[in-house]
């Protein structure tokens, strides 16, 4: 297939997957509140429920765009695009599967975070924008969050990347070949700490993502909406999807660097196009677990206070996270051969 | 026993009223009632006192009397719990409030609520104080009369901070002025309402 | 001020109002709050957005036809208010009540009364952010409110109580379905526990957050599971005891933390508090009347005034009568016990974060139209 053609059709699938994730995730979502409160989540429209995500998206399509009084027009709507596209554009470099990948770069990680970043800048931004009181105290709340998080974030991410050697998201999942216990989370014999990474890495992307129990950009009950008090329609809209894109890159990245990407747990992988729907099959199927994982602990627990957050950054998170780095370059130094 | 300790508390205040009778707001229609006072007050209270134990069955059909009395006497009154659910009943001057509810501040005594009452037979609203203690069971009613043209008390909410968003129900409802009150804006009607609607006399 | 937080005089401050219409203040309540960014140099609550002068509304009306309100003002603990009202006019009027129906008024009480703790918990969870435990405690109200509307006939703004008795008795399916509720809810209190009084997230958010002084309730005059969670030990259950509750064997927890916390508990040991008193009530339940041989028509207080309060789910609950002697009250107060308890919010809040105050305000259990009466 010609390189130009080949990138036009994974934008265009890039872009319903992201579409469609966040439509059906929100569907996951009620859904799955529903049945973890005894209750039955939507179920009128459609079977199961399942046009509902459509009928909610017509809803926000048909409100009317309203610019309050005292916003900031460019920045009310370049905010939400600010969060959505840089999550779209993530996708590009994620490993679907072996050969399933828009573009194999091999700073793919690096590329990742740094779009990561922007998505703060579209909150702050729109916060700020709106001209609204909680919406600003949203904002500044989730800068403060992201920066505590993304040390963390970094600092077990530049272990996993002394680890593997490499940048390059494929090569990662490629060094996990093998049975289940190949996995960097299971490999004690690289660090002993791989699992507190794991774990710390898990919490990062939920606080990097807003989600809880550390939503305190939207956190409803003290703010309202957070950030996107202000928006209506198809902004919010926008907003929404964007947050549910980076759950997903989020769920991804940590599927990628611990749980073995879009490899199976016994050593066993078809070539050919089998091969690309058995790693597509893996990949999807340890994401939406996690995925799954988030939306359950959002139905389980309550809020964190916003100085607990940044207690377990600064206290916990980051000198583990640190120490984890140092016992990682240790073992490698000291036995390399491993 | 706290009730017959604040009981002598209160009595107190009417010695009080006895030794200098003109001295507190002359200009007051009250005081004329109040100088009368110590002579028909001070004599049965002590007596009441001594026999503490037993509440006279009398005292019911005292208060009703008094009720009807155009200007009633400041008077300090134990009443029949059983019949009335309180303890002691305390008439004083408006200018007495403040020093009474210091006396109760001083026993540890919460307050319940203040709230008003519009005697528009006698041309005068009444101040209604309710305490209570939260150790034994003492309620004591503390109450006092204002005339109606020009009702103004002084305001307790510096000894009990719980009186302020009383004093500012009661203002709201019968347009009784709480001196020194330091935020006395309506509180549960409108901010701009110049109506006081428990008022007898309040046409909707 | 709490010192720690204190900050620069000259520091811009802003004005933030929290509702009429906020998700934190569960109805129309309106908080003035003047912030330092985050943290709350004054709180001013600003009440009246419900306000329907039902204290008019009583003289206007004959005793009897005053009772329906009573459901009205407490919207989650009607029939306390029921109590509190009907006490007060049978003490001022003389009316004896027969035994059956005291039982019958305690039972369905405390029914009552769990209901509104089971509502509080979950709506306070919801303040804190999380949402599940809000679902799990409607479901078990649910089943309370459907043994209550068996007697009562209504689910919500009960009008139970008549002068002098009740207005249906109870019959057997009730009693075996509060006997079996009460079983059931003791086996679902160990899960409430596990999931929410443990959670760790959730005692760092209410512990030592808010304090709230045993000097500074009393000075506000705090009653009820707020004043209980500050070390004083005051209900008007056992510190005055109304009807027939002298006849009960049960406890008072009393938390000498004040903190979110300890209001937090006070309310959960209560639930079982109220079981207790329930099953006693059930095992001991007379046979007789539930109404007066005489059936009361025409309610004449004597001339004077006359005051009873009673335990209110958030409080003591008083009323105070002043009769003139006719068909319908001179002046009646209603003496609500949120109205004294939210009034120190302003005061316990100053210097917090804001989140910490909204879990400060949730902890104080408000009712709005309780409140605004």
């Amino acid at each position: 297939m010609p390189e130009p053609f080949r990138v036009i059709l994974f934008i265009i699938f890039v872009m319903a997957f992201a579409g469609l994730n966040a439509a059906y995730l929100v569907w996951c979502e009620r859904k799955g509140a529903g049945h973890i409160q005894r209750r039955i989540g939507p179920k009128e429209v459609g079977p199961f429920g399942l046009l509902q995500p459509i009928a909610d998206g017509i809803k926000l399509m048909t409100k009317q765009l309203f610019l309050p009084k005292g916003a900031d027009p460019l920045l009310f709507m370049a905010a939400p695009l600010m969060v959505m596209v840089p999550a779209i554009m993530s996708f590009m470099v994620i490993p679907f599967s072996e050969t399933f990948v828009a573009r194999e770069v091999n700073i793919g990680l690096l590329m990742i975070f740094a779009f990561a970043s922007v998505n703060v800048l579209g909150l702050l931004l729109g916060g700020w924008g709106s001209g609204n009181k909680y919406a600003v105290i949203a904002a500044a709340r989730c800068v403060s969050q992201n920066i505590a998080y993304e040390i963390p974030m970094l600092v077990t991410t530049i272990t996993m990347v002394m680890v593997t050697n490499t940048m390059n998201l494929n090569e990662i999942v490629r060094a996990q070949a093998g049975w289940f216990f190949h996995w960097h989370i299971f490999r004690l014999d690289i660090s002993l700490l791989m699992p507190v990474a794991f774990l710390i890495f898990f919490v990062c992307s939920l606080a990097e993502t807003n989600r809880a129990p550390f939503d305190m950009a939207e956190a409803e009950s003290e703010l309202i909406a957070g950030a996107y008090t202000e928006y209506p329609g198809m902004g919010f809209g926008v907003f929404f999807m964007g947050e549910y894109a980076n759950i997903v890159i989020g769920c991804a990245l940590s599927v990628i660097l611990f749980l073995g990407g879009w490899q199976s747990p016994i050593p066993f992988h078809p070539v050919g196009f089998l091969g690309v729907i058995w790693g597509l099959f893996w990949f999807l199927t340890k994401l939406y677990a996690l995925i799954f994982t988030v939306i359950w602990i959002r139905w389980t627990y309550p809020r964190t206070q916003f100085y607990e957050l940044l207690n377990l950054s600064w206290k916990v998170l980051i000198p583990i996270s640190l120490f984890n780095l140092i016992l990682t370059a240790l073992q490698i130094k000291i036995f390399p051969w491993l | 026993m706290l009730l017959a300790k604040i009981k002598e508390a209160l009595n107190s205040l009417y010695e009080d009223i006895q030794e200098v009778p003109e001295a507190p707001a002359a200009a007051e229609a009250e005081v004329a009632a109040a100088e009368t006072a110590p002579e028909t007050e001070t004599a049965p209270a002590p007596e009441a006192q001594a026999e503490e134990g037993e509440p006279a069955a009398g005292e019911g059909e005292a208060e009703t009397e008094e009720a009807e009395e155009p200007a009633a006497p400041p008077g300090l009154k134990e009443t029949d719990y059983k019949a009335k659910g309180y303890h002691l009943d305390v008439d004083l001057p408006p200018e007495k409030v403040v020093a009474a509810a210091e006396i109760l501040n001083r026993e540890n005594f919460f307050i319940e609520a203040i709230t008003g009452v519009d005697w528009i037979d006698d041309q005068q609203l009444e101040v209604v104080y309710d305490f209570n203690h939260f150790d034994e069971l003492c309620r004591v009613v503390i109450r006092s009369r204002l005339d109606r043209s020009n009702p103004e008390i002084p305001t307790i909410s510096h000894i009990y901070q719980g009186a302020n968003w009383h004093e500012r129900e009661t203002h709201d409802f019968f347009g009784i002025t709480f001196t020194g009150h330091p935020n006395l804006e309506p509180l549960l009607l409108p901010e701009d309402a110049d109506f006081h609607p428990l008022l007898k006399d309040f046409k909707a | 001020m709490n010192g720690l937080f204190q900050q620069d005089v000259n520091q811009e401050t802003f004005i933030l109002n929290l509702g009429p219409q906020h998700p934190a203040t569960h109805g129309v309540l309106r908080v003035k709050l003047e912030m330092d960014g985050e943290y709350i140099v004054d709180a001013e609550p600003v009440l009246g957005y419900i306000h329907r002068m039902h204290e008019k509304m009583g003289e206007n009306r004959t005793w009897a036809q005053f009772l329906p309100n009573c459901g009205r003002m407490d919207y989650l603990s009607a029939l306390s208010y029921n109590h509190g009202y009907v006490a007060a006019v049978e003490r001022a009027a003389g009316i004896e009540v027969p035994e059956r129906a005291e039982y019958l008024r305690v039972i369905t009480v405390e029914l009552n009364r769990i209901s509104s703790h089971l509502l509080w918990f979950g709506a306070f969870v919801l303040d804190l952010g999380g949402f599940t435990p809000l679902l799990y405690a409607f479901d078990d109200r649910e089943q309370i409110l459907d043994l209550l509307e068996s007697v009562t006939g209504s689910r919500l703004t009960y009008c139970y109580f008549r002068f002098g008795g009740v207005y249906n008795d109870i019959d057997d399916s009730f009693i075996t379905g509060t006997r079996e509720f009460i079983k059931r809810l003791r086996k679902r209190m160990p899960m409430y526990d596990a999931l929410v009084t443990k959670n760790i997230i959730l005692i760092k958010r209410l512990k030592d957050i808010g304090p709230i002084s045993k000097d500074m309730a009393r000075r506000y005059g705090a009653t009820g599971p707020v004043a209980r969670g500050s070390g004083i030990d005051f209900d008007v259950r056992k510190h005055e005891p109304y009807s027939v509750y002298s006849e009960f064997d049960f406890d008072i927890p009393v938390y000498e933390e004040g903190d979110s916390m300890a209001r937090y508990m006070v309310r959960m040991d209560e639930i079982e508090q109220s079981m207790r008193i329930i099953e006693q009530a059930l095992d001991k339940l007379p046979e007789g009347e539930i109404q007066p041989k005489k059936a009361v028509k025409l309610v004449k207080p004597e001339k004077g005034d006359y005051y009873h309060a009673v335990e209110a789910a958030r409080g003591s609950f008083g009323v105070r009568i002043v009769s003139d002697g006719t068909n319908s009250a001179y002046r009646l107060k209603l003496r609500s016990p949120t109205y004294s308890n939210l009034s120190l919010f302003g005061e316990a809040s100053r210097g917090m974060l804001l989140p910490d105050a909204l879990a400060l305000m949730g902890s104080l259990d408000l009712v709005i139209p309780e409140i605004d009466r």
